[in-house]
C-alpha cells in the first residue's frame, strides 16, 4: 500500500527512534512510505489557540500536498497529537465550501489545493494497522509473538477525543484498537485506570505540578496493575511518560521505572526486528528487562 | 418489556461504612433513560438509592452522573444503548462523577466544586460607565460568538471528567472558564482586560487546562468548555498581549514564532522561549526564565545521555524545503483584519455546505 507519510515534527527531534521504528517496520507491512517533506508543524492545537484560519490553512498545505500524491491510499502519521490537531483542521474545512475557498485561494500561490472528498482519509498507524491493514494479517506477519509480556495501553487524548470528530461514529472501536494490537502481537494487554487519560505534556511548560502528577499517576497505575511496558502510538505523550519519567517520580512521591515504547517499537519486536535497531537503546528510561524478555522468545 | 441489570455504587458518608456496589435488575423500554431505571429501583426496590433529579428532559442539568464510566445526563442516556455499550452478560454501571464529594450515592456536592469555582469568575456583567437610557444596542454577530457558552444548564458533567482537575482539585475549570467566556466575549462587558488578567495569571487558571477535550466530549450542550478556554487564550494573548506568569503568553509564541522560521518545531528552543515571551534572548537572560531552564537541566541531560538530544540538533534546526512558503501563509492570514473563524456550533457539521454559507458568528475582532 502506498502512502503520504507525515512524520511529524518530534520523531525527527526528540523521538528519532520513532521514525527510525518506523522506517523499518513499513516494508514489512508492505506499505510505501511517500514522505512529505515540504509539509509544515500541524501546529498541536496551539496555532489553532492563536489563530484558527492559520492552523487551517497550514494543515490545508498538508492535506493537499498529500492528496498530489500518485496512487496513494490516503495519508498517514505517527502521532495522535498530528491526528487530533488535523482532523480539527479537516473537520472546519469539510464543514463549509465558503471557508474551504477562501483557505485555498491562500494556498493557490503554490499551486496547491485541498479538495474534500469522502475518500480521502489521513489516519494514525494505529488506526491504518486495524482498518486497511486488518488485524488477521497482522497476525500472519508476526514471527516473534510477544508473549508473556505485559502492555499498557496509553492512547493520548488527541485520538480518542472528541470522538465524533474522531469518526467514532463509523468505527466506534477505535478507542480500543491498542489493545487488539497488543492482543494481536502476542503479548497482554493490562487494564489500568490511565489509558485513555492526558499524560500531561501540553502544560509541561505552563504548570509543571499538574503536568507531572497525571504523567506520573498513569505510569504508578500501569505499574501497580503488572505492565512490563507502555505502548503509545504519541510521541508528545513519550516525552512527558519517558524523558520526564525521573522527575514525575518525584511529583508522585514514589520510584516509576517503566519503559515506555512508540508503537512501530512494539509491532517491530513481534515482526521480528531487534530491539536496537527499533532504537530502543535511545529511550531515558531504559528498556534492557523488556529487552531480556524479547530474547528469551523465539523467533518463528 | 425488557430487563436490565445497574449495578450503583453506593456510599453514605454519615454511615461511617465504605462505598459498596448494589445491583437491581429494572423493566423498562429500551428508549427509556437510565434515570427511568434508577427511579423505578428506587421506586420498587430500594428506596434508599440517592439521586438528584427534576426536569427528565436534559434542561435542569440535575442528573449528571458516570454511565459505564463517561459522564452524561441519566435523563438523557438511553437504556438500551448503555446496556449496549456494557455488552453482553454486564450490568450498566452507574457511579458519581468524579472530582466532587459525594453526598450520598449519586448525588454529589455542586456547593463545594462547581458552583464554588463558577462563582470564582465574577458570573455576571460588569459594565463600563452609566448605564443607557433605554437596552444596550450590540452587533448579532457578538452575541452568536457566545451563544455557545450561554448553552450552559450547569450541569457540571465538565467538572465531573476534567482530567486536569483530577490531579489540581484548585483548578478553575472548564464550566467557570467557559462561564468567564461568556462574559469576555460580551461587548457589554467593561472589565474584558482585567477578567483575562486575572484568570491568566492564576497558576490554576486559563493556562492550568491540559487540552484533554474530555469536557467536550461529555457536554450534553456542545458547550465545549476547552473552545471557550481557547478562545480565552486567544483574546489574552493576540488581543491584549497579556504576559502571564505562568508562560502561556510564551508557550504561544514560541510555537506560533518556531513554525513561521523554520516549518517544524525546534524543541530545543521550546524551553527558553516558553520561559521568555517567546523570544530566546528573554528567554535565557530574565532570572525567572533562567531559574526555570536550571530547573529542567536534569531532564535535558537525561535526554543527551539517552541520546535524544544532541548538540547538533540544539544548535542547528533545517528549514523546510520552500519554508518561505509557510511565511507567505502566515503574512497572508496574520494581516487580515479580522480574524476569521469558523463557528461549528452554529454551521453545524455539514450545514454551511449546503447553504454555502460561512457562518458570520465566526467573524470575531
Amino acid at each position: 500500500m502506498k502512502l503520504a507519510y507525515w512524520p511529524g515534527c518530534v520523531s525527527r527531534g526528540f523521538t528519532p527512534e520513532l521514525h527510525g521504528s518506523m522506517d523499518l517496520v513499513a516494508p514489512k507491512l508492505d506499505l510505501e512510505l511517500v514522505q512529505l517533506d515540504r509539509a509544515n508543524c500541524c501546529g498541536a492545537g496551539v496555532i489553532a489557540e492563536h489563530n484558527q484560519e492559520l492552523a487551517d490553512t497550514l494543515n490545508a498545505r498538508t492535506f493537499a500536498m498529500a492528496q498530489s500524491v500518485e496512487g496513494a491510499a490516503g495519508m498517514m502519521n505517527i502521532c495522535s497529537t498530528c491526528q487530533g490537531a488535523q482532523s480539527e483542521c479537516q473537520e472546519r474545512l469539510d464543514a463549509d465550501g465558503d471557508y474551504r475557498a477562501t483557505v485555498n485561494s491562500t494556498l493557490s500561490a503554490e499551486s496547491l489545493s485541498y479538495e474534500k472528498s469522502g475518500d480521502w482519509w489521513n489516519k494514525n498507524f494505529l488506526w491504518l494497522l486495524v482498518e486497511e491493514i486488518g488485524l488477521d494479517k497482522l497476525r500472519s506477519k508476526v514471527v516473534r509473538p510477544l508473549e508473556g509480556l505485559r502492555i499498557a495501553p496509553f492512547y493520548g487524548c488527541y485520538i480518542v477525543r472528541p470522538t465524533k470528530r474522531l469518526g467514532m461514529a463509523d468505527h466506534p472501536e477505535r478507542d480500543q484498537y491498542l489493545e487488539y494490537v497488543i492482543d494481536a502481537l502476542g503479548a497482554q494487554p493490562v487494564e489500568y485506570a490511565g489509558a485513555r487519560k492526558c499524560c500531561g505534556f501540553p502544560v509541561i511548560t505552563m504548570n509543571k505540578t499538574t503536568s507531572l502528577r497525571q504523567a506520573g499517576r498513569h505510569l504508578a497505575d500501569a505499574i501497580d496493575a503488572g505492565a512490563d511496558c507502555l505502548v503509545t502510538p504519541c510521541p508528545l505523550c513519550h516525552l512527558n511518560l519517558d524523558m520526564q519519567q525521573p522527575e514525575a517520580s518525584k511529583y508522585v512521591e514514589r520510584d516509576l521505572d517503566v519503559p515506555v515504547l512508540h508503537l512501530p517499537q512494539m509491532v517491530g519486536l513481534a515482526l521480528g526486528l531487534e530491539p536496537k535497531a527499533l532504537g530502543m537503546n535511545g529511550h531515558v528510561v531504559k528498556t534492557k528487562d523488556v529487552q531480556r524478555k524479547i530474547a528469551e522468545l523465539a523467533v518463528a | 418489556m425488557p430487563d436490565y441489570t445497574l449495578k450503583i455504587r453506593r456510599f453514605d458518608p454519615e454511615s461511617g461504612q465504605p462505598a459498596y456496589w448494589s445491583e437491581y435488575d429494572v423493566e423498562v423500554d429500551p428508549e427509556r433513560s437510565v434515570l427511568q431505571g434508577i427511579l423505578d429501583a428506587r421506586d420498587k426496590q430500594d428506596g434508599s438509592i440517592g439521586i438528584r433529579c427534576s426536569c427528565r428532559a436534559a434542561i435542569c442539568g440535575s442528573c449528571a452522573v458516570k454511565i459505564n464510566g463517561k459522564v452524561s445526563l441519566a435523563c438523557n442516556t438511553a437504556i438500551g444503548e448503555a446496556a449496549d455499550k456494557a455488552g453482553p452478560g454486564n450490568p450498566i454501571v452507574v457511579e458519581p462523577m468524579n472530582n466532587y464529594p459525594v453526598l450520598k450515592d449519586l448525588i454529589v456536592d455542586m456547593d463545594a466544586v462547581h458552583w464554588r469555582k463558577i462563582q470564582r469568575v465574577t458570573p455576571w456583567l460588569l459594565p463600563e460607565g452609566p448605564p443607557p437610557e433605554r437596552e444596550h444596542i450590540v452587533p448579532a454577530e457578538s452575541m452568536i460568538d457566545i451563544t455557545q457558552s450561554m448553552a450552559c444548564i450547569q450541569c457540571g458533567a465538565c467538572v465531573g471528567a476534567c482530567l486536569s482537575l483530577e490531579v489540581d482539585p484548585e483548578f478553575v475549570g472548564p464550566a467557570a472558564l467557559a462561564k468567564a467566556y461568556r462574559f469576555v466575549g460580551d461587548p457589554r462587558d467593561g472589565q474584558e482586560e482585567e477578567r483575562l488578567r486575572d484568570l491568566a495569571e492564576d497558576p490554576h487558571g486559563l493556562y492550568d487546562c491540559t487540552h484533554c477535550f474530555a469536557c467536550i466530549e461529555v457536554c450534553p450542550k456542545d458547550v465545549a468548555p476547552m473552545s471557550q478556554i481557547m478562545r480565552l487564550r486567544r483574546r489574552a494573548t493576540s488581543d491584549f498581549g497579556i504576559k502571564d506568569r505562568n508562560n502561556g503568553y510564551g508557550h504561544e509564541k514560541a510555537i506560533v514564532g518556531m513554525i513561521e522560521k523554520w516549518g517544524t518545531l525546534h524543541e530545543a528552543q521550546m524551553p527558553p522561549r516558553s520561559y521568555g515571551d517567546g523570544s530566546m534572548i528573554k528567554g535565557q537572560t530574565e532570572p525567572s526564565a533562567v531559574k526555570a531552564l536550571i530547573a529542567d537541566l536534569p531532564t535535558a541531560l537525561r535526554g543527551f545521555r539517552a541520546g535524544k538530544m544532541t548538540i547538533k540538533k540544539v544548535l542547528h534546526h533545517p528549514k523546510l524545503p520552500g519554508q518561505e512558503n509557510v511565511r507567505r501563509i502566515y503574512d497572508e492570514v496574520e494581516s487580515k483584519d479580522e480574524r476569521l473563524e469558523l463557528n461549528m456550533y452554529i454551521v453545524g457539521e455539514s450545514g454551511g455546505e449546503e447553504q454555502g454559507a460561512m457562518s458570520e458568528g465566526g467573524l470575531e475582532s
